[in-house]
């Protein structure tokens, strides 16, 4: 099988527009939780949400004129923008840019989302009703369609290899970006843009989350205390957006061009809990199922891994869940690994979510840095596990697992490591 | 210029994202002015929505350029 590595990352998230300003916010401990105060919330049960900054480019935040034209934005959801913005950078960052028709035949795209543009069926359902289906923009469809960040990403680089997306809620992201490396492993192409993006901050997501039981509703009044992952007092995860892309490219057609190289994707893993729409199952084993073929695919032992970023999401029950599932992946080595949920601070970005986490575990890897998990004041478990409280921690880090589990049961895992020849 | 050709040109200025002095009556939307079939679907919507009135298919297929619009406009808005 061909090797795959990661050769380009790009980044939208609520710490800001691009990987290295939002990685040097995550790991100095910055917090992008708020109240919501661009539409009413007054009525909702949860009032925050970690939100793409949006200002100027100039202090990182997400300028959308930067990334597509503006005739083209009013078109389509944040989510297909943000998707833009990200698979832009990543194919900067790679300084990969296909001109001639053999290199674009052999770049795909595969993005995924987790709803997809639910704002604007929100807007377009109201204006539907109030004023009758001659209303409708013939753009309302291909504006929303998830696979449409996909096929704009596809048609503004002219990468004319596989066009794919994923669907599978919050393990979107790394399902896509697992998916996109079995493509390049198996020819299919040489080079993937792969990720996940999501634009759900809106009154019908929040109120339908909020109906779920998903969401934090006791810090509307203090936001950066709301997304508290293996906090005793946490009680559901705070909603964000934006988008992650990775660069997938097959080991040699990197080297050949002399790409630099953050890390090799050598585990996949994904597993389907058969248990309930929402909750995880109790007995983490579908997660633990997960880990296994994650590690077995990467033929290493668990032991090996040294910083693991989780699902994670603050919820009550799903965080000692995974935990569970972790320790039972690795018995006596629990205490060697650190594993830090940045959704502290980024929030949960659903669909996008895997993705941006697979960066901040290559970015890991290639600082040796440990992002910290926010306000985790009281622990609800005891655990050898380290869970980098509060503060960013230095440590050796060659080896990553990255999980995101998801509403249906629906589990993936990556496992990369600091590529070595 | 009258009333609905200013009314008229702002719209496909807004729409079309393209310089005002390239929106002549002449200019044909798909063309001049980068258009596609969909972009031409949803300027007639928005022309109905600023004159409120209603522009049949069959009327919506004759009007490709900036000036058919402001003629239709003048003869049929209210």
């Amino acid at each position: 099988m061909r090797r795959v590595v990661i050769t380009g990352l790009g980044l939208v998230s609520p710490l800001g527009s691009g990987y290295e300003t939002g990685w040097k916010r995550l790991t100095s401990g910055e917090n992008a939780a708020k109240r919501i105060d661009n539409f009413d919330v007054s009525d909702l049960s949860c009032q925050v949400a970690c939100q793409v900054p949006r200002a100027t480019a100039a202090d990182g935040s997400f300028n959308p004129n930067d990334w597509m034209e503006h005739k083209e934005q009013r078109k389509v959801d944040d989510f297909i923008i943000y998707a833009m913005g990200a698979a832009t950078q990543a194919l900067q960052d790679a300084g990969w840019k296909p001109t001639s028709y053999e290199d674009q035949t052999r770049t795909g795209v595969l993005i995924g989302s987790g709803i997809g543009g639910l704002q604007g069926i929100e807007k377009t359902s109201l204006l539907f009703n109030d004023k009758g289906p001659r209303r409708v923009s013939p753009f309302f469809i291909p504006g929303r369609l998830i696979n449409l960040a996909s096929g704009y990403v596809s048609i503004e680089h002219g990468l004319k290899g596989p066009n794919h997306s994923v669907v599978t809620a919050c393990s979107t992201g790394a399902h896509a970006i697992g998916d996109a490396s079995r493509l390049v492993a198996f020819g299919d192409a040489d080079v993937m843009l792969a990720g996940g993006t999501e634009s759900p901050v809106c009154r019908l997501s929040l109120a339908g989350f909020a109906a779920c039981r998903a969401l934090s509703t006791n810090f509307n009044d203090a936001p950066q205390k709301a997304s508290r992952p293996y906090d005793r007092d946490r009680d559901g995860f705070v909603m964000g957006e934006g988008a992650g892309v990775v660069v997938v490219e097959e080991l040699e057609h990197a080297k050949a061009r002399g790409a630099k190289i953050y890390a090799e994707i050598i585990g996949y893993g994904l597993s389907g809990d058969a248990f309930h729409i929402t909750a995880p199952a109790e007995d983490g084993d579908g997660a633990f199922r997960c880990m296994t073929a994650a590690v077995k695919r990467a033929g290493i032992d668990a032991a090996d891994i040294d910083y693991i970023n989780p699902t994670g999401l603050s919820t009550p029950m799903g965080d000692e869940i995974e935990l569970g599932a972790v320790e039972r992946l690795f018995g006596n080595a629990a205490g060697k690994v650190s594993m830090s949920s940045t959704k502290s601070a980024t929030g949960h970005l659903l669909g996008a979510a895997g993705a941006v986490e697979a960066i901040f575990s290559v970015l890991a890897i290639r600082d040796n840095i440990a992002p910290p998990t926010l306000n985790l004041d009281n622990p609800s478990v005891a655990t050898a596990i380290d869970l980098v409280p509060h503060k960013a921690r230095r440590r050796t880090i060659d080896t990553v697992l990255s999980n995101s589990f998801g509403f249906g049961g629906t589990n993936a895992s990556l496992v990369m490591r600091r590529y070595a020849a | 210029m009258s009333d609905i050709s200013e009314r008229v040109k702002k719209i496909v200025v807004e729409h079309l994202g393209v310089e005002a002095d390239k929106v002549s009556d002449n200019a044909s939307f798909i063309d001049d002015l980068g258009a596609d079939s969909l972009d031409t679907v949803e300027l007639v919507m928005a022309f109905e929505e600023e004159f409120g009135c209603e522009i049949p298919d069959d009327a919506a297929e004759t009007i490709l350029t900036v000036g058919d619009a402001i003629k239709f406009l003048e003869k049929n808005s209210a």
